[in-house]
């Protein structure tokens, strides 16, 4: 069988937290703590959660911008955190990102053709002359026109720039795309615009995405599956139907309860959390949700629950609760 | 942002900066009178009326007149033929050891910034300890040892200056590298040279060339100081540091040897802040068209 295109094993990443005049080491952040995932080829992984959890870290891992602490990365059957630079520089074209913020993630200095050729360009993928056909071509796919080259990004409005650096990202033809919030920063209308932007392009170019958001409306519309982050761990995972549908969770289920929902009435006001997100640095014990869960009771408290599915259920669909089988 | 319809887009980079530059007048005006002066310094030995060094010891210091345009010095030398003199080393070391603390500066900043961590810490420490040994004994030292060369001076003068540039930059690059786009070039797999030539350098060249147009004239003014001690040009050499210093002790007597020397080199000053001013405007592609 063929291996899926990203895994992820027990991916560990922690921030030192520093202190006094010599540094010293006095704990960790432990940002991404025992994470696996894995996605399969052309298949959309939704993570979703809420800001501080870890979603970010866990994505610049995976680009290498941060180091693994502990765990493994399998991308298309490498292991990349141990890889040699040579290797990594390789693979990196076939892992491309899209970031949150479109007005920081773009060179000023640069006009739009230079963007998005600009990767072509020193893989040596192209030579110059070519770049402005190819240029052409890319912004075309994203839905630019291309009059639009030799502007500079701030001539462009958010959605605009978020198509050039989809166009940065697919010039390189990659497998995986990750994007990180890249929908968040803008007006719900141009949201479901990239949303379907997109799609097509998944359809067209057979690409992956892992698609970081903390909106689970606009996971649902892209993912194939959906990943439920809280402080660092997945606390539950399956295909998104299945768990938009039927959360096991208590915090899915809250995720999912603040879903605003046109005309008709708010769901249950029991489902709103209480409290704040407690810090990772100084993770509770035993479950890293039971301060905040409406269900918790004594064993929560002590004994850190497995991502596991649920009884009678088939395995593709994990929570990580000690009473996954009783709560409904 | 259909609107830009009538913005060229067929000009490149270089062109619209041109384009931009010229609109701004006074720095048209100062882009002028700095050539003029360039020329002027690099024609000296042509144009110069009388050899700069010819002394008249009969005449002694006389106002300007139609046979000596700017007056003579109190040793009867060409006010003229010294200030075009002077033009060439003074623009040399200007130029010269600004050019010198720019590329390391530039480069030295823009590393210690980009690579952080410890290796930053290690190379703005050394920076610190240069900064603390004191010029004066440093350019004597040198001169002693290399015993007296212009070249040296130059050199001597660009090592110090490069400090404060390499400062400036490595702020700008801490605050610029945790910007989005240079993540995303990182992760694009860009290399770091890459990075730092394309991303990094050009989006730090506002501060860079407000400050090099700072430099500039600090550099002249420091040679003129030296060789005030004695460790730089010397005469029968000379420089507009040296003039205006000559022209100083003889202000009562005779003005015109401070008047001509200090106008000229509050122009070229002048128009190097202009000229820089809208250089860095011209090359923001962010400005207006």
């Amino acid at each position: 069988m063929k291996p899926p295109l990203l895994e992820i094993l027990n991916l560990c990443t922690a921030f030192p937290i520093r202190r006094g005049v010599f540094s010293r080491t006095v704990g960790h952040v432990h940002a991404v703590d025992d994470v696996s995932l894995t996605i399969g080829h052309g298949e959309t992984l939704g993570l979703v959660g809420e800001s501080g959890c870890g979603k970010t870290t866990l994505a610049r891992t995976v680009l290498l911008l941060e180091k693994a602490h502990r765990g493994s990365i399998h991308f298309d059957g490498t292991e990349i955190t141990t890889a040699p630079k040579n290797v990594i520089r390789n693979l990196r074209r076939q892992m491309q990102v899209v970031f949150q913020d479109p007005y920081e993630s773009l060179n000023p200095r640069m006009t739009v053709m230079e963007i998005v050729t600009e990767g072509l360009l020193t893989h040596r993928c192209i030579e110059r002359r070519e770049m402005e056909p190819v240029a052409a071509r890319l912004l075309a796919d994203t839905g630019l026109g291309r009059e639009m080259l030799h502007r500079y990004p701030h001539e462009f409005s958010g959605g605009q720039r978020q198509r050039i650096s989809i166009a940065r990202a697919i010039a390189m033809q990659p497998k995986l795309i990750l994007c990180d919030e890249a929908v968040s920063a803008l007006d719900v209308s141009i949201q479901s615009q990239i949303i379907n932007l997109l799609m097509d392009l998944r359809e067209r170019l057979g690409l992956s995405y892992l698609f970081i958001s903390h909106d689970l409306s606009v996971v649902r519309h892209l993912a194939d599956r959906v990943a439920v982050m809280y402080l660092g761990r997945i606390v539950e995972s399956g295909p998104a139907a299945t768990l938009m549908n039927q959360p096991r969770h208590p915090y899915t289920k809250a995720l999912i309860a603040a879903i605003p929902k046109a005309g008709g009435p708010r769901r249950s006001q029991s489902m709103r959390l209480p409290g704040d997100v407690p810090s990772p640095a100084n993770p509770p014990p035993g479950c890293p949700f039971h301060p905040r869960c409406p269900f918790a009771t004594a064993p929560c408290r002590t004994d850190r629950p497995l991502l596991e599915p649920c009884a009678g259920r088939t395995d593709a669909h994990l929570v990580a609760c000690l009473r996954k089988n009783e709560i409904d | 942002m259909t609107e830009n319809q009538h913005s060229t887009t067929n000009a490149s980079p270089g062109r619209l900066a041109w384009r931009r530059f010229r609109r701004h007048r006074p720095a048209m005006v100062a882009l002028v009178l700095l050539s003029l002066l360039c020329a002027a310094a690099l024609l000296a030995p042509v144009i110069s009326p009388y050899p700069f060094e010819q002394q008249d010891l009969d005449l002694g210091a006389t106002a300007p007149s139609s046979q000596h345009w700017l007056g003579t010095d109190d040793l009867g030398r060409d006010m003229l033929s010294r200030l075009l003199h002077g033009g060439r080393i003074s623009l040399a070391v200007g130029v010269c050891a600004t050019l010198a603390s720019l590329c390391i500066g530039v480069v030295y900043g823009a590393i210690s910034g980009y690579a952080g961590g410890r290796t930053d810490n290690v190379m703005m420490r050394l920076v610190d300890i240069l900064y603390a040994l004191p010029f004066t004994v440093f350019v004597i030292i040198l001169m002693v040892v290399f015993k007296r060369n212009l070249l040296l001076l130059f050199i001597a003068i660009g090592a110090v200056e490069w400090l404060t540039m390499a400062r400036i930059v490595r702020g700008q690059v801490l605050a610029l590298k945790e910007q989005t786009f240079i993540r995303a070039a990182r992760a694009l797999g860009y290399s770091h040279g890459r990075i730092l030539m394309r991303h990094i350098i050009p989006n730090v060249i506002g501060p860079i060339i407000v400050y090099t147009t700072l430099t500039v004239p600090r550099v002249i003014l420091l040679e003129s100081f030296l060789s005030f001690l004695g460790l730089g040009v010397q005469p029968p050499m000379s420089s507009w540091g040296l003039l205006i210093r000559d022209g100083a002790r003889m202000m009562e007597s005779y003005p015109w040897m401070l008047i001509y020397p200090s106008l000229t080199l509050s122009a070229a000053l002048l128009s190097l802040n202009l000229t820089g001013d809208a250089l860095r405007d011209a090359l923001d592609p962010r400005a207006l068209r």
